[in-house]
């Protein structure tokens, strides 16, 4: 009887397996589907599923055109996002950073501007390189002012972050204002997919590819999150993993900084509340993470279409409101009882 | 098998000499400092493969440093470590992982992984991320040894202190290494789990033909179940033999600063300090 109960027990507080965890899997891509459905349908433009099943050209011209561009984008940017903000949480290891949490995204911006003001002629894969260039810095002198940090706690992390993103988010923005570009710089730091179209979003295969990359190698994330001690007793090289890993984050955070703007919280709110589901050895929790970050961006994107129609609300306002609320209730929810 | 108590660190041979194999670890004038304070001081020692050997001493001895440095975890200032002939600081990190484990004595984790999930990961020297049959047979034996089986789903913040010592010692014997450093692996233990604990060890040694270094502050479980007592103070070797040795009046008063009577109780020697 105890022992029954003890399993039971058991059994509702491990991680999900089996059967249960086919169920979530089902519910969260029958979620990702009818979000990309109802991306394809919803906007300014009149698009029916009766117009497109008869085959309606101008119906499919502007599905062509404009909404599977931007579905596909909010796919790829959202899945790439929180994957970017899973790695950045296992190299910091720090439940509260993410690109736009510690600089990387602002260093990004700053790089880019900098390429916009003094060589507007450079290609564009010139200006990603640049732009990743910089996030790069950024980071790396994000975790150097960390180690130069003497009082470490979970919290003094993120806030550290957030003041570095704030004097390098100043710097760009002083530029931006000299060289008449705040427009320009806002586009970057507000995410917006209204203006995806064919020809402007490709560049966000690179970083789905790269999301890929990391789920190839996760198991050597997830002991880079178990610190440098483990990683070493392991026989991990180290430096090796932290040096892919912040290339990752750089380019994917430039990309899509480039093509659509930053999601703020995105890549913070994703990674913690699959955590809370399943974990976080990121060969088995990375597939949620991308899968629920696609799905979230989807659905902001479309609340976005909806609210004031036929107008917009950008996506990265309304990712604001959604993450900040989320990231709140991260922060103030009572640490889990530890015995 | 029971090994004998060893030659003295000096006749460790020349360093740098092309010797041959010897199974062991060798400390040469391993050194620690932080700023002026020498935490581990030019210690010489030379461990013979097999066997239990304990690490007793003070707080501030410089046991834990001395196994980092072993374990290659923290770099010496000076000196070198020497496993099976080849500097551990020189050898490729995933060949020394398949050599030699360590549990540290922090096992705080920012992720969240189930016990088994850890357990797992201790196979990583030898998977590096693909794990067999063979592997996850590894991995069931080391959760069966530490009695983990029922909470392998488990995730390790919802386990006990004491529950979640044994999940990192369950992922130190799944790496399989001939050689086990075990710092402080009593920590959170009750005695149960820490006879069981050092029982382990003891079989490990025994049964497996591993060699267990751990670090222990309890002397008595020291004296019991070691074949190789070493006991330091200030970071230096003080004494260093069987637990017949060093188990003594003498040695333990000067290490540890206190008045210790020793008393033979069925043929092990138990020190008596708590009065």
């Amino acid at each position: 009887m105890a022992a029954a109960t003890v399993a039971a027990r058991a059994g509702e507080r491990a991680a999900p397996s089996g059967p249960r965890r086919a169920l979530l899997w089902a519910g969260g891509l029958a979620l990702l589907a009818a979000g990309a459905v109802v991306s394809l349908l919803v906007g300014a433009g009149d698009v029916s599923p009766g117009a497109l099943l008869a085959g309606d050209p101008h119906a499919w011209e502007l599905v062509r055109l404009s909404r599977l561009p931007r579905t596909v984008a909010l796919l790829l940017a959202g899945a790439a996002t929180a994957v970017a903000g899973v790695v950045m949480q296992m190299l910091v290891r720090n439940r509260f950073v993410e690109p736009s949490t510690i600089g990387t995204t602002e260093s990004a911006s700053l790089g880019l501007l900098a390429v916009t003001i003094w060589a507007p002629a450079l290609s564009m894969t010139g200006k990603i390189a640049v732009g990743s260039l910089a996030a790069v810095l950024g980071t790396l002198l994000f975790l150097g002012v960390l180690r130069a940090v003497p009082i470490r706690s979970v919290v003094t992390v993120p806030l550290v972050g957030i003041m570095l993103g704030g004097v390098v988010g100043a710097l760009a923005a002083y530029l931006a204002y000299r060289y008449d570009l705040m427009q320009t710089l806002s586009a970057w730091l507000t995410g917006d997919f209204s203006g995806v179209m064919e020809g402007r979003y490709e560049l966000l295969w690179l970083v789905g590819a790269m999301t890929l990359v990391v789920y190839l190698v996760a198991d050597r994330f997830t002991v880079v999150g178990m610190g440098r001690d483990v990683a070493t007793a392991l026989g991990l090289g180290y430096r090796g993993v932290m040096a892919l890993g912040l290339a990752v984050v750089a380019v994917s955070s430039s990309v899509v900084v480039v093509t659509v703007g930053a999601l703020p919280f995105l890549g913070l709110v994703v990674p913690n509340v699959v955590s809370m589901l399943v974990g976080d050895n990121l060969r088995r929790s990375l597939p949620w993470v991308a899968v629920l970050g696609a799905a979230l961006v989807l659905v902001c994107d479309v609340v976005g279409r909806l609210v004031i129609r036929p107008y917009e609300i950008p996506i990265g306002v309304v990712m604001g409101v959604v993450g900040a609320a989320v990231f709140l209730w991260l922060l103030l929810r009572k640490a889990p009882d530890v015995g | 098998m029971t090994a004998t108590a060893s030659a003295p660190a000096g006749a460790a041979g020349t360093p740098g000499a092309a010797a041959p194999r010897a199974r062991s670890i060798r400390a040469e004038g391993v050194t620690k400092r932080y700023g002026t304070a020498v935490v581990v001081d030019d210690v010489s020692i030379d461990l013979p493969a097999g066997g239990v050997v304990s690490i007793i001493g003070p707080n501030g001895a410089g046991k834990s440093t001395f196994l980092s440095m072993v374990a290659r975890l923290l770099p010496s200032d000076g000196g070198r470590v020497v496993v099976d002939g080849d500097d551990v600081a020189r050898t490729a990190g995933d060949v020394m992982a398949r050599r030699l484990g360590i549990l540290r004595q922090d096992n705080h984790l920012a992720v969240r992984l189930t016990v088994r999930d850890l357990v797992t990961f201790g196979r990583y020297p030898h998977t590096k991320g693909r794990t067999t049959a063979e592997d996850r047979a590894h991995v069931d034996a080391a959760l069966e040894y530490l009695e983990l089986t029922d909470l392998q789903h488990r995730f390790l913040d919802e386990l006990s202190g004491g529950q979640r010592q044994r999940a990192f010692v369950a992922m130190v014997l799944a790496q399989d290494t001939d050689y086990v450093l075990l710092d402080e692996p009593l920590n959170n233990l009750d005695l149960k789990h820490a006879r069981a604990m050092m029982a382990l060890a003891r079989r490990a040694a025994d049964d497996l033909g591993k060699t267990v270094v751990t670090v222990l502050h309890d002397v008595n479980f020291a004296s019991c179940w070691s074949d190789v007592v070493v006991a330091m103070r200030d970071g230096r070797v003080v004494a260093h033999g069987s637990p017949q040795e060093v188990i003594t009046t003498e040695v333990l008063t000067e290490v540890y600063e206190v008045d210790v009577t020793i008393h033979e109780v069925d043929g092990r020697r138990v020190a008596l300090y708590y009065t």
